[in-house]
């Protein structure tokens, strides 16, 4: 298998058998991982530089056991986002990169598209980490394992969102993904943070916990940031967890054996009830942690077969 | 609690188009039968109704209560005393008192503040914005479990657009209108009397008609962008009713309603310096006048709410720049709302359900109609009898009327909070 994309951008426009196919690599390295393997002949003499324009530790940290896992040299850069002019900057720091033969560039961004730019100016395959809130590629990559790997599909399950859909880019990622693999997918949370025309991205709209969840066969909670509320679009947590919070009154109306998942870190009491969130049987948040670097791994491994600037 | 019958009495309830002359029956506090030819059951205490008019307990969508914060002003109590002298036994209680009802606790104190006179059913609204504010939102969703009708920042507008969209958008998923109280805030900075020639001879500070229409024109297409539901309270100017009204045919969820002095006075009642008379938004021109009365006829405005704003003498003997605006309208919201119907403006089953079933409808009330099973609250008045507004005889606490001196054709002779009398 081989991708015909240099990059990592987006899950927009992957096909389904692409998806397929990075689903079924990373669950080889699940495979690989828990035999305490490496395989770290794969990346060997390749440099992989993770970029963070953002704080992240789960994310930057799992690109780098992935990198390492696969024998890869892994530079970890944080870059201040506070220059005056973020457009020149990125360049500048495109250029840089290039200088130093990077192989592999694994980018986290506060602006929506800057790794868009980013790899029209690189030699390096460049790997979406994040960018504003556009997509999180990986992140619903790494969602989609967990979940077929606990219901056996994707297609044909439905699948509810809740919560800061507008800002969430791992929204709009897991929209892409698991609409493109079968699932029907539901949004849920208050107007204010539901992205206008949303439903053209193909999902259903619910702005009420109950209906948005009946019969759902996975529930994801997004994290919702503080700034939020004093941005005017949630008035309070103690109202938010009240109407939107994940907890087990609302979790009823999925069906029994619904499995809740959160992208991290979560805010307890706000988005999700630590009861549910900590529960061993509906709740596959640590999994998904243990999903995102084979996931990773598997990403690596498929641009690394596109070949490098230098071979 | 007794049981009895009104006897010859006008029907009238707009809610199901009747208009007829017969009884009502009460029992146990509820409506239990209404009609022509109801028969006397036993031992039941007869009330003549003198062939007077019966319709459900006036709505009064839009008071100012003074409590909590202005007791010195008004109290739920007085103002319950006011409201059943008026006919009134719904009243919507605006949230911008002190501290504002911004706290579902708040709500429900207000809900049983009202039970306790025994007289007044009070729907609280929510603040829209916490201390009435203007800068964060509200917790609409726990503050309408509490039992908040709708939002607004009462006597404020709502200056954000910003804010009004995520309002109207936030609120929408409870299923709650925004109230505005349509006035740009910029351009009334200061202001006491519409602009025109009158406030210029007077040398007062004004405020342009036009401070209404541009924010009636904002928050439409704000309701348009967010799906919500705006409703513009007391509407005073014809170019805000005819964005009203195209806003309305269109299908958008827009409503509002208008208070007794912009349909019957005009900005010539503030004559020398008046200052019961000065009122937010200030009295216009008659050109206004006329185009409020149109309104109401043809059913642009949805209700007629007293606008009650409770003043003291020391809030109004000022300066008229400095003078608190706001004038009491409970008890004159019936008569004077009948001077419309008097004078061949208004048929009398429009300026009824203006006051009743609209207004209820419009808060997501069951009060305002007849219906067997609801609590008996009646409204008997004479469409004949003839009085005389006067400051300082006014029922409830204060006295600051813009219409003092007016006479009236038609007043309440009866009403009934779920069956008991309380007033007459």
């Amino acid at each position: 298998m081989t991708t015909p994309h240099r990059h990592l951008l987006q899950i927009e426009g992957l096909h389904p058998p692409q998806i397929a196919a990075m689903l079924d690599l990373a669950e080889s390295y699940v495979l690989l991982n828990r035999s305490g393997k490496t395989q770290r002949d794969l990346l060997r003499g390749r440099t992989l530089i993770n970029l963070f324009f953002e704080d992240s530790t789960r994310t930057r940290t799992s690109f780098e056991l992935a990198g390492k896992r696969l024998g890869a040299d892994v530079i970890n850069m944080s870059v201040s986002n506070s220059s005056v002019n973020k457009g020149e900057t990125l360049l500048d720091t495109a250029a840089t990169l290039n200088a130093m033969m990077c192989d592999l560039l694994v980018v986290r961004h506060g602006e929506s598209g800057a790794p868009n730019l980013l790899a029209q100016k690189v030699d390096a395959a460049v790997i979406n980490a994040g960018d504003g809130t556009h997509e999180h590629p990986t992140q619903a990559l790494l969602d989609a394992l967990t979940i077929r790997r606990r219901k056996g599909r994707l297609e044909g399950l439905k699948i509810a969102i809740c919560g800061d859909v507008l800002h969430s880019r791992v929204a709009r990622s897991n929209i892409h993904l698991l609409s493109a693999m079968g699932s029907s997918v539901r949004v849920v949370g208050p107007p204010t943070l539901i992205p206008a025309e949303c439903a053209r991205l193909g999902v259903e709209v619910f702005h009420n916990m109950v209906e948005g969840l009946t019969d759902a066969d996975v529930v994801m909670a997004l994290r919702v940031q503080r700034e939020r509320m004093s941005a005017g679009l949630v008035p309070s947590a103690r109202e938010y967890f009240r109407f939107f919070g994940l907890d087990f009154e609302k979790l009823t109306y999925a069906k029994p054996d619904a499995m809740v998942m959160h992208p991290g870190p979560m805010n307890r009491g706000v988005e999700i009830d630590s009861a549910v969130a900590d529960d061993p049987v509906r709740s596959v948040i640590k999994e998904q942690v243990e999903m995102g670097v084979a996931v990773r791994m598997a990403v690596l491994d498929l641009l690394s077969r596109q070949g490098f600037r230098n071979v | 609690m007794s049981d009895f019958l009104i006897e010859n009495v006008r029907l009238i309830d707009p809610s199901s188009r009747l208009d007829h002359i017969g009884g009502m029956l009460v029992r146990d506090g509820k409506i239990t039968d209404f009609g022509a030819a109801l028969g006397r059951p036993d031992g039941i205490e007869i009330i003549d109704g003198h062939g007077a008019i019966l319709c459900p307990g006036l709505v009064d969508m839009r008071v100012d209560l003074g409590e909590p914060g202005f007791e010195f002003r008004e109290t739920v109590a007085s103002a319950a005393l006011a409201a059943s002298a008026g006919g009134i036994t719904t009243l919507a209680a605006l949230p911008d008192s002190k501290p504002a009802v911004d706290d579902p606790a708040l709500v429900r104190l207000l809900r049983s503040r009202g039970e306790e006179t025994g007289r007044i059913s009070v729907l609280p609204y929510g603040a829209a914005t916490r201390r009435c504010a203007g800068e964060e939102i509200c917790e609409i969703g726990l503050l309408r479990e509490a039992g908040a009708v709708a939002f607004t920042d009462g006597a404020k507008a709502i200056r954000s657009s910003r804010m009004m969209r995520n309002l109207l958008s936030y609120a929408a998923a409870f299923g709650a209108m925004i109230i505005q109280h349509a006035e740009d805030p910029d351009l009334a900075i200061g202001g006491t009397a519409t602009q025109g020639e009158l406030a210029t001879r007077l040398g007062l500070p004004s405020i342009p008609a036009a401070a209404e229409a541009i924010i009636v024109a904002r928050d439409i297409r704000l309701a348009e962008l967010s799906g919500g539901a705006i409703h513009f309270a007391h509407i005073s100017t014809a170019e805000a009713l005819t964005l009203i009204r195209v806003a309305k045919d269109r299908g958008l969820r827009v409503t509002c309603d208008t208070a007794p002095p912009y349909f019957d006075l005009n900005e010539t009642a503030i004559g020398s310096y008046r200052t019961f008379a000065k009122l937010s938004p200030p009295l216009r021109s008659d050109l206004d006048r006329l185009a409020v009365v149109a309104g109401l006829a043809d059913g642009t405005i949805d209700a007629i709410a007293s606008d009650h704003q409770p003043r003291d003498a020391d809030d109004k003997r000022l300066p008229f720049a400095q003078a608190a605006p706001g004038g009491v309208g409970l008890a004159t919201l019936l008569g004077v709302t009948l001077a419309q119907v008097h004078n061949g403006e208004l048929p009398l089953m429009r300026a009824i359900e203006m006051l009743t079933v609209a207004p209820a409808k419009l808060l997501g009330s069951e009060a305002g109609v007849f219906a067997k099973g609801l609590p008996a609250d009646l409204c008997l008045f004479d469409l004949e009898i003839v009085w005389q507004v006067s400051v300082g005889s006014l029922p409830g606490k204060a006295q600051n009327t813009p219409f003092d001196g007016r006479a009236l054709e038609g007043r309440v002779t009866g009403t009934w909070k779920a069956g008991r009398r309380v007033y007459v």
